[in-house]
């Protein structure tokens, strides 16, 4: 189990680097794919397999295929990825690299305090989410619930238009 | 059959083996119902014809256009075929013969068929061709639909069944198969299948009388094969997954060993998904997602409410 587990986090980490480092979008957002699948090893590992699914199924396989939809219809060449080299350069790296280096502190500081090996991994089945998430948190997916339907709403509005007519001959037409 | 390497190598090999059958088969079977002989010159009823597709793709100039994306472009076919693959490992295809027997089996499989979205995307976007990009979008947005309508319609043989466990739903339906209880389920399961392999009468994203031949349009030798192999072993398995889910599984009469009646079941389905390329056209773009979205999807949803209120009936009287 620990072997998994390290290599699937170093996958992650590193894939994730990459995704702040690369200049060329697309390749940044393929490496949050396998970032996204490394996290959900990590997951498996650690006695959630619906959970690591899930993460595939809605991160890699739906958010991410929609990020790419957009980005492909950009059409973003060889000249956004020098503009991404021209706006990155070393120097802007200090800032953010201390704050990480202060956040990691902490974390390794808290870590230390109480280290609890991760032993005695209980598997989470399936069905024991379903109830957890239709018993005690019922309200909360309610309200997910409605918030997506919300978001489809609005979406229909916004992209709800009238029928053009293509061509004069047709105006006369019902389409 | 206790080590799990002889079940793994098995069944690659049967697979591997069954994709390149099945373009001989198919191209046959094709000429047969149009009338016409099909290849039966090369070998026996002309079956040796794959061994020479083969050598003539491996033989071809392999190329790479120069305004592509390279490490892209190259990617692209391996994901189609190898997340195919991966979704074979939780296929029952007898009692034991099984390579992961996961609690959580079809999510694994719907994970698997929403990566393989990545090849048709990445394929047409690296090619970076206008009918290459046409092609990957069309591709990317009937997937992600058909996805959706595929996941809802499983979920009546869930409600059925009590488990994502492929093994414990073959089990299930002992008594009678899962096609009669969850016949609007399975209808709509086998267009989303087909629609998530894109063939024909879906094979929007490559539709090779208006976009030349879609998100494949650049590619060549044997990267083009890649992407041919995973769209014979996406064929296979949304015909094992068929009868796996509806048709019993390995289940049958008992003069025959289990393997050999998913075999025989699962080959038939081989069969109507090419009975379906020969004789049904092509509906435009539009037309595709406005049934998904207007016809499939609503039906999946109230099979899926109807199928939970008659369990949950059945459970309380």
């Amino acid at each position: 189990m620990d072997a998994t587990f390290f290599i699937a986090a170093g996958i992650a980490v590193l894939a994730t680097l990459r995704v702040i480092t690369s200049y060329n979008i697309m390749h940044a957002l393929l490496y949050l794919v396998v970032s996204l699948l490394a996290v959900a090893v990590v997951i498996y590992v650690y006695g959630a397999p619906f959970m690591a699914v899930l993460e595939i199924i809605i991160y890699a396989g739906a958010i991410m295929v929609l990020i790419i939809f957009f980005v492909m219809m950009l059409n973003l060449g060889l000249e956004t990825s020098e503009h991404e080299k021209a706006w990155l350069r070393p120097r802007i790296w200090i800032i953010p690299g201390i704050l990480c280096l202060i956040l990691l502190g902490e974390m390794l500081f808290l870590i230390i305090q109480n280290r609890q090996p991760a032993g005695n991994i209980q598997v989470v089945e399936p069905k024991a989410v379903g109830m957890a998430l239709f018993g005690p948190y019922i309200i909360a997916v309610e309200l997910t619930g409605i918030l997506l339907m919300a978001g489809i709403v609005g979406a229909y509005h916004l992209g709800r238009q009238q029928k053009k007519i293509s061509h004069r001959f047709l105006e006369n037409f019902e389409l | 059959m206790t080590n799990p390497w002889w079940i793994i190598g098995g069944v690659l090999f049967v697979l591997l083996n069954a994709a390149a059958g099945l373009i001989w088969l198919e191209r046959r079977m094709l000429a047969l119902w149009q009338d016409r002989y099909g290849p039966n010159r090369a070998g026996p009823f002309g079956i040796l014809i794959v061994l020479a597709d083969t050598l003539k793709l491996f033989f071809k100039e392999d190329w790479i256009p120069p305004f592509a994306d390279k490490v892209v472009f190259v990617f692209a076919p391996a994901v189609v075929a190898a997340s195919v693959l991966m979704s074979f490992v939780i296929v029952p295809f007898a009692p034991g013969i099984v390579v992961s027997d996961m609690n959580i089996g079809i999510l694994f499989f719907l994970a698997m068929s929403s990566l393989g979205v990545y090849s048709i995307v990445l394929g047409g976007w690296a090619s970076n061709n206008k009918y290459a990009l046409l092609g990957a979008m069309r591709g990317a947005s009937q997937m992600i639909s058909y996805e959706v309508f595929m996941g809802l319609a499983l979920m009546g043989v869930v409600v059925m069944s009590g488990s994502f466990n492929l093994s414990v739903i073959v089990e299930a339906q002992k008594n009678v198969w899962f096609i009669f209880p969850q016949l609007i389920g399975f209808v709509i399961f086998l267009i989303a299948g087909i629609a998530e392999t894109h063939r024909l009468p879906f094979d929007i994203p490559e539709a090779e009388s208006e976009l030349v031949a879609g998100f494949h349009s650049e590619y060549s030798g044997m990267k083009f094969g890649m992407f041919f192999i995973g769209e014979y072993l996406g064929i296979t398995l949304i015909s094992a997954m068929v009868v796996v889910l509806y048709f019993g599984g390995w289940l049958g009469p008992s003069f025959l060993p289990p393997v050999i009646w998913f075999v025989i079941k699962t080959f038939a389905f081989i069969m109507l998904f090419i009975l379906l390329r020969a004789s049904m056209p092509r509906p435009r773009y539009d037309q595709l997602m406005e049934y998904g979205w207007k016809v499939l999807f609503p039906l999946s949803l109230l099979n899926l409410m109807v199928t939970a209120a008659i369990k949950l009936w059945l459970s309380t009287h």
